[in-house]
């Protein structure tokens, strides 16, 4: 176990290096720096600012320099906000946007599976249409248009709760309901089609033979192996949940990360850029990781490490 | 003897697309106590939907009871509710599935199945549930049981699973044990294994089997008395001896000629020609009909009627009835 987890971070460190080297290549090929704006320097401004920030090195010596302080865990000053450094910037915004995403991703699982099982055990009933009917309206429907239609709905109309901000409990609720729904419906889609074809067989039939509960045999016997595929999909799910925080964040004013990675790519602001989409990336190689793990977990023919001599 | 189960005039139908298809057109025995019952037939005669009937195992839909009894202790099974069935289920009443590859849950241990049974029927801790379910592992010849109890089906080959199966099916001492073609998905020489392990748990423990199964060799084997099924129908009903030396169904007879003999030289196979009815539109007349070298006009017409050759020989054929040519019955 432990050679694999030291391959694994590995790899891991690998990924997160090639991002790394991507993006900011990437980010340089766009055109424009973080100085040219319409309002005018003086050029003596200018050479000043990039000299400070290192803009006037070469590309390559550039990527060094940063990768070094990548290495230190410093990913340097904001160019636009210079008082702040990126790492600031993180400390601020990722407890809300974990927050959110979680809350979501959390959300979303429980609901979804749930919804699934209800669906696959009324199979063909009313429930598992209506249930159905749902979840391609939640895939299909955007989350920022179904963020607006909610703040309409319960905030505007209603007034039942509250329209933006991230204060209270109470301020959750729509955001995370924007976010969640989609994820919600793929994974009530995937356990019920998963569901349906677990319990036809033969160790379900097993278990009926022994004369267990319904209850027992859904939870016991039919879940762990219909989450299989559901488990396969969590990974891809939470990288969508958290590219939808930016939207969402915007829209119901949350001062989570997804501000300062759109306004950073908008104003060429090459540190937070490179901070926030590195941020992301760990998150979601985690994420991933951890889904591996859960596969173990759940299916005991899932080898992760190879025995020695088998 | 006494007798253990009783099946009384079962009727089970599935519903399709194509139409209601009826598997099973009234079948009738009886088990009685300590003994092995086999049911032979070829596929889809019906013989795995009685069995899984009894247990009231048939998904519904689509499957349809039609109608019939099920006596077990003076109830009939068949109008119990759902949760009275499940205390009969795995502790009165025990069943064995056919691929012990795929009817063990693959994401649960061993020990976890084997005891989740005897804790759902029994009064009992789950520190003893583990010892009655080593104890049964070590009857059913699985050796270090201990050890054995932490792992996971996949760890084990198919003879082990199928004892392990027979252990679980087992585990709460069962009056009636149903094994759906236990021995089928085995290779030869588990199945010899497997089938000496039946026969020895029978001594011990004296549990009736109902074993369904097509061969004929695993029914010369272990059998007490054989039901031999045709078209969702017992045809013939006889101890083991008079089913295998006096056979009187044209159709057992067919069934005896098509097994392979090593004891007679230069027999012939002799397969029996075309294939069953179909049961969407099941014949009015005997099913066999169609296939049957003895074949006379009344057997188009009508069912015929049970003729009791001895106390434990029943065979439903008109070629019993006194009026029937002689000479052509005898071979």
């Amino acid at each position: 176990m432990l050679g694999y987890l030291v391959k694994r971070i590995g790899s891991m460190a690998v990924t997160l290096l090639v991002i790394i080297t991507l993006t900011f290549f990437l980010m340089h090929s766009i055109p424009g720096s973080p100085f040219n704006e319409e309002r005018a320097t003086s050029e003596a401004v200018q050479k000043n600012l990039e000299s400070y920030y290192h803009l006037d090195e070469p590309l390559y010596v550039q990527y060094f320099l940063y990768l070094k302080s990548v290495a230190t865990f410093d990913f340097g000053p904001s160019i636009k906000k210079s008082s702040q450094t990126v790492n600031e910037m993180l400390g601020r915004g990722f407890p809300v946007s974990f927050e959110l995403g979680m809350v979501t991703l959390i959300v979303a699982i429980f609901s979804g599976i749930l919804l699934g099982i209800i669906a696959a055990l009324r199979h063909n009933g009313f429930i598992d249409y209506l249930a159905m009917t749902v979840a391609v309206l939640g895939i299909s429907v955007p989350n920022f248009v179904m963020a607006t239609l909610l703040i309409q709905q319960l905030a505007v109309t209603w007034e039942i709760l509250p329209v933006a901000t991230w204060t209270s409990p109470k301020h959750m609720i729509l955001p995370t309901l924007a976010l969640a729904t989609g994820p919600m419906a793929i994974i009530a889609r995937l356990t019920r089609a998963s569901m349906l074809e677990v319990l036809t067989q033969d160790y379900i039939r097993t278990a009926k033979a022994k004369g267990l509960s319904p209850v027992k045999i859904v939870f016991k016997h039919a879940l762990k192996n219909a989450l299989l595929p559901v488990v396969t999909i969590l990974g891809s799910l939470a990288a969508s949940i958290l590219t939808g925080t930016f939207v969402i964040e915007k829209i119901f004013a949350i001062p989570g990360m997804g501000k300062y990675f759109v306004e950073s790519i908008n104003q060429r602001d090459y540190p937070v850029i490179m901070g926030t989409t590195i941020f992301y990336s760990t998150v979601l190689i985690i994420m991933l990781f951890l889904v591996d793990l859960a596969y173990g977990i759940l299916d005991p023919r899932i080898k992760l490490h190879k025995k020695e001599g088998k | 003897m006494d007798k253990v189960l009783e099946v009384k005039d079962l009727h089970v139908s599935f519903k399709t697309y194509g139409g209601e298809v009826k598997a099973v057109r009234g079948v009738t025995f009886d088990l009685h106590k300590g003994e092995t019952l086999a049911i032979v037939g070829e596929s889809g005669c019906g013989k795995s939907v009685t069995s899984q009937s009894i247990m009231r195992l048939i998904p519904e839909p689509p499957g349809k009871f039609d109608g019939g009894a099920i006596i077990y202790k003076d109830n009939d099974l068949t109008k119990l509710k759902e949760s009275e069935m499940r205390k009969i289920r795995g502790s009165d009443i025990s069943m064995i599935f056919q691929d012990p590859m795929t009817s063990l849950n693959p994401t649960l241990t061993i020990g976890d199945q084997l005891t989740e049974g005897i804790l759902q029927h029994m009064k009992l801790s789950s520190e003893q549930a583990k010892k009655v379910a080593i104890d049964m592992l070590d009857l059913v010849g699985i050796p270090s049981p201990h050890v054995r109890l932490k792992q996971y089906p996949h760890q084990f080959s198919g003879g082990m699973r199928q004892r392990i199966v027979i252990a679980m099916a087992l585990v709460c001492q069962p009056e009636v044990l149903i094994a759906d073609e236990p021995t089928t998905a085995l290779d030869v020489t588990i199945q010899a294994q497997i089938l000496e392990l039946f026969r020895d748990i029978q001594k011990k423990t004296g549990v009736s089997i109902i074993l369904i199964t097509h061969d004929l060799g695993v029914v010369a084997q272990v059998a007490d008395r054989i039901a031999v099924m045709y078209a969702g129908k017992i045809v013939e009903t006889g101890t083991r001896r008079e089913i295998f030396y006096n056979p009187q169904h044209p159709y057992t007879k067919g069934l005896l000629n098509s097994v392979p003999r090593l004891d007679v030289d230069g027999a012939d196979l002799i397969p029996i020609g075309g294939t069953p009815p179909d049961l969407f539109s099941p014949p009015a007349g005997c099913p066999f009909t169609a296939r049957c070298p003895y074949a006379m006009e009344v057997c188009d017409k009508m069912y015929p009627y049970k003729t009791k050759l001895t106390s434990s020989h029943g065979v439903d054929c008109w070629l019993q009835d006194e009026r029937a040519q002689k000479l052509l019955a005898t071979k």
